[in-house]
């Protein structure tokens, strides 16, 4: 369904609760590891388990990281947080509560800057942050009628960051789940890693008519676990909203599930089967008590901001706004980059090297599927491909084939170019007596050609350049071809 | 032999002494088991053989010279505290079939002190008693007359102690379970200051109240167990971190100069005749010791019981969703669905009692209750533990009744829950507090033995052991033995 129209008197009010699981060591309560991919049941201890008698310790490192998120976004860090029990039954859930902080959390009303498609940025309020302990999972395959609990996850950190409804379009939603997403992996407090559920978010979406005053009702769409879904399943849930409201109906609060094969979100449960959490203050564990000492020491661990590194580059390496943006997206990729554009003498490369890298390397990056350490171009390789094309000994179309090769066999520029003989041909000799060739071998279009039709110049560069096998560096080939041409 | 008439510190002389052995002090009292546990129902595990083998090795270490002063000394532990691969109840049909994976801070701290486990004993369901009548196990009988209550919810544990079927039991107190029994059997009891021990693998009741403690029949035996389970542990965020002062060497401090308060509040109203003739006289002995009696007041004190039975439900209500039958403990027989399973694996399980808490503390936490309730509750906590603190600038310890009365009669109040809870009236503020109380023989009404408390400030166990030991050391209400167990 085409969206514009189908919004059209409509405006869209979204706020996303994003799941980030903390990349401690250990549990947030336990000392259970929180490796994913484990046998089931195999890291989970007694306080996973939530046996009679034992008790949670909280995970100082978890709260360092909190901390270090509420730190970046221009939070309010909480001197002191609280927290409390979350109560309702489920067999994934061991203790029938989750500890969570509800009314006192440790993070409170931060920003974070998104740029949206005209260029200009937008900033999106976050209400809070707060730390839980996340759930175990339920299983139900391939245990015939039976169902299976694994509570390896049980007691794994979370970081569960709240936006204001600052939201107006999916694109809106995804760009700051996007920022969010570059933000905790450049503090190093989250893996990212969406398809193992370390990061997700829950979308809660209303529509109402431009110029309303009051928010529409809103229905939260649950566990949405790619940038595509969320994309997908705020627009479907829009679209089913207005439809329900121009058909005469009214929405019901709910919260709704996004089923990717369908496309399309199924009510969960209503408000009125809702759970009621009975929510206090967990009195096994102590509030948590803050100093400035603390707060500073870990203000002192905060990395360069990806706003601030991307305002960095488009000084120092003149790059334009969207470069900047897209190199700055994830810190490898930035500190790759700076280290091609160190490697390759400074400023007057990191045009050409930003080119690079944005281009063939993340392309290659992508088709693969690997991650920027893995990279079979290092940076010092990808700066000596470059140097060879600033020295004129290949040219930039001959390059990318010397790059393909080095991402093959991880060999150097220099043993690629010397390898294949794809050393450009700069010998003015060579270039003419190659043109001459083809003049003599295409004698019907050089008459042509002098005759007055321009535009086969340019099958004169290609014949001549596939006489050197592309090897003729193309500016001289160029005036060459220009002086040997002319009547 | 009477080894059971001797306190803990001639037990410990005699063992060092080799007047008898470890084996043959675990056997004394195995025996004394055997023949007098039927009727008092105080046991619901004796762990005969682990309480050899621990007096085996406690032997060994007395030969080899490693031994402390605890070594070989039996005890008797509360079935609330986790024991490794010894079965743990905690009173209730839900755990009858659970045997703990681990042992609490508690049973470890003992176990490395060299005491001998003589077995668990028999509690109010998850603690929720004061007569201890709501055990899946059945009743356990005041070994001074068979006919009434030990007091709850460690009942068995009090009663084990009063009829010397152990020398020594730990218990809990989440709102007098350890002093109100003590009192019904005739012995010392000292719930700590809240922190002082951990509650690491001690079963939960409710977390912001519960305590362990010790149950003897001196101060002094109090005093040398406290030691040996007190200290902070990294494995409860509510232990507090702070030296364990030792307790022993300090019993002998003076009263001479004490301040002792009388709380107004615990003296005013609904003083049984006796009871309160009796804690007079307490105060006069105290007096002739040289104390000086000051009356005070904490006027939000009256206001404990319902503030408790707000506070103490809905944490419980909450503790207790983990016995849901997936994991431990009692599951249903062919469930039909979860909801299914959910409903009969913990109706079938747990008692009325714990039933009706775990309403009432759901009740109190449900939105749009939760303000009236249970916030409301804690706002009157503060205003107590705000009484108490004003009433500690004045006085090193406070000083009143544990119990309204005497034992009273099995079946006498099961069906009347609020008279029941009426009960706790002078032990809870001390757990609502934080504080530390102690409960100590004082005299008799009639056959039935009646004690007076004695209400520390925080972390002040030496000065309130100090006091009960004076106390005791000028009467001999802690020594007196039901006849038929002498």
């Amino acid at each position: 369904m085409n969206q514009q129209s189908a919004t059209a008197g409509w405006e869209v009010v979204i706020g996303l609760e994003i799941h980030a699981q903390l990349a401690t060591r250990s549990k947030i309560f336990s000392g259970s590891a929180t490796a994913y991919g484990a046998a089931p049941n195999s890291q989970a201890n007694l306080v996973d388990l939530g046996y009679p008698g034992v008790l949670p310790v909280l995970n100082r490192e978890a709260v360092r990281m909190a901390v270090k998120f509420g730190l970046a976004t221009g939070s309010t860090v909480a001197r002191r947080s609280v927290f409390a029990r979350k109560n309702y039954f489920y067999p994934d859930l061991p203790k029938g509560y989750q500890i969570s902080q509800y009314e006192l959390p440790i993070v409170a009303t931060g920003t974070l800057d998104i740029l949206l498609e005209d260029g200009s940025t937008k900033t999106i309020g976050i209400t809070r942050a707060h730390l839980e302990e996340d759930a175990g999972k339920s299983t139900h395959e391939g245990l015939g009628a039976a169902s299976g609990i694994d509570l390896n996850r049980a007691g794994t950190p979370l970081l569960e960051i709240v936006s204001e409804p600052d939201l107006r379009s999916a694109k809106e939603a995804v760009a700051y789940l996007k920022k969010v997403h570059t933000l905790v992996r450049y503090l190093e407090i989250c893996d990212g890693n969406m398809q193992e559920g370390s990061f997700r978010c829950d979308a809660n979406v209303s529509v109402r008519r431009f110029g309303a005053e009051k928010f529409g009702t809103r229905c939260e769409i649950k566990n949405v676990n790619s940038f595509r879904y969320v994309e997908k399943a705020i627009n479907y849930e829009v679209a089913r909203q207005i439809d329900v409201i121009e058909g005469g109906g009214t929405i019901v609060q709910e919260t709704r599930l996004y089923d990717a094969a369908k496309d399309e979100t199924r009510s969960m449960r209503s408000k009125e089967e809702a759970n009621d959490y009975r929510y206090f203050p967990d009195p096994d564990l102590l509030p948590v008590e803050l100093g400035q000492d603390f707060i500073d020491a870990v203000r002192a661990t905060l990395p360069e901001l990806p706003d601030e590194k991307a305002n960095r580059f488009c000084a120092d390496y003149g790059l334009s706004r969207y470069d900047a943006l897209v190199l700055t997206a994830s810190r490898e990729l930035a500190d790759y980059y700076e280290a091609v554009v160190r490697a390759s003498g400074g400023a007057p490369a990191a045009k050409l090297a930003a080119n690079w890298v944005m281009g063939d390397f993340s392309g290659a990056l992508n088709r693969d599927g690997v991650d920027v350490a893995d990279a079979r171009v290092p940076a010092d390789a990808l700066a000596g491909l470059l140097a060879r094309i600033q020295d004129d000994t290949i040219s930039g179309k001959i390059a990318k084939e010397v790059f393909e090769a080095m991402w093959a066999d991880g060999a150097s520029a220099d043993a690629v170019i010397e390898a294949k003989g794809l050393k450009q041909i700069t010998d003015t000799g060579a270039i003419e007596a190659a043109i001459r060739a083809v003049m003599e071998a295409n004698p019907k279009q050089l008459e042509e050609y002098r005759s007055g039709k321009d535009r086969l110049f340019g099958f004169f560069v290609g014949q001549a350049m596939k006489a050197t096998q592309g090897k003729a560096n193309p500016a001289q080939l160029n005036d060459l071809l220009k002086r040997l041409l002319a009547p | 032999m009477s080894l059971h008439t001797l306190s803990i510190a001639e037990l410990s002389a005699g063992l060092a002494r080799k007047d008898y052995s470890a084996v043959e002090l675990a056997q004394h009292f195995l025996d004394r088991i055997s023949s007098s546990n039927p009727a008092l129902n105080a046991y619901i595990t004796v762990t005969a053989e682990r309480a050899l083998a621990d007096a085996r090795a406690a032997d060994a270490a007395l030969a080899a010279g490693t031994a402390g002063r605890l070594t070989g000394i039996p005890v008797a532990q509360k079935d609330i505290f986790c024991t490794d691969g010894i079965r743990t109840t905690c009173g209730s049909r839900m755990l009858d079939n659970f045997i703990s994976p681990y042992d609490a801070t508690v049973v470890e701290r003992l176990s490395s002190a060299g005491t001998v486990l003589l077995g668990k004993t028999n509690m109010d369901e998850f603690a929720m008693g004061s007569s201890n009548e709501t055990s899946w196990y059945g009743p356990v009988r005041n070994p001074w007359d068979l006919s009434k209550v030990p007091g709850g919810s460690s009942g068995g544990s009090a009663a084990v102690v009063a009829a010397r079927l152990a020398p020594v039991a730990t218990g809990t107190d989440t709102g007098g379970s350890i002093r109100q029994p003590a009192a019904l059997v005739g012995i010392s009891g000292i719930k700590p200051t809240y922190g002082r021990v951990s509650r690491y693998g001690m079963i939960a009741f409710a977390s912001s109240l519960d305590q362990a403690g010790i149950m003897a029949p001196s101060a002094e035996d109090c005093a040398l167990f406290l030691q040996a389970i007190a200290g902070f542990d990294p494995r409860d965020s509510t232990s507090v971190d702070r030296p364990v002062p030792d307790y022993a060497a300090e019993l002998s401090t003076p009263v001479k100069g004490l301040r002792i308060g009388i709380l107004k509040e615990f003296f005013e109203r609904g003083l049984d005749g006796v009871t309160g003739a009796l804690v007079n006289a307490a105060l006069e002995q105290y007096r002739a010791l040289g104390a000086e009696l000051v009356e005070v007041s904490c006027p939000n004190l009256p206001l404990s019981v319902p503030t408790y039975y707000v506070v103490a439900p809905a944490e419980c209500s909450s503790n207790l969703s983990r016995f849901d039958g997936v994991r431990f403990g009692h599951r249903c027989e062919n469930p039909r669905d979860l909801i299914d399973l959910y409903k009969r694996s913990r109706g079938e399980g747990f008692g009325a009692e714990v039933k009706r808490r775990i309403m009432t503390g759901t009740y109190v936490l449900s939105a749009g209750y939760y303000d009236a309730y249970y916030l409301k509750a804690q706002k009157i906590r503060s205003l107590i533990t705000a009484d108490f603190k004003a009433a500690f600038e004045k006085v090193d310890l406070l000083i009143g009744p544990t119990s309204p009365t005497p034992a009273f009669g099995l079946g006498a109040k099961v069906d009347d829950p609020i008279t029941m809870y009426l009960n706790d009236i002078y032990t809870i503020g001390a757990n609502l507090a934080g504080l530390p109380a102690m409960s100590i023989p004082c005299g008799f009404d009639g056959h039935l033995p009646v004690g007076v408390q004695l209400i520390g400030p925080h972390f002040g166990e030496s000065r309130m052991l100090s006091a009960a030991h004076a106390y005791q050391s000028v009467t001999d209400f802690h020594r007196r033995m039901p006849a038929a167990y002498v």
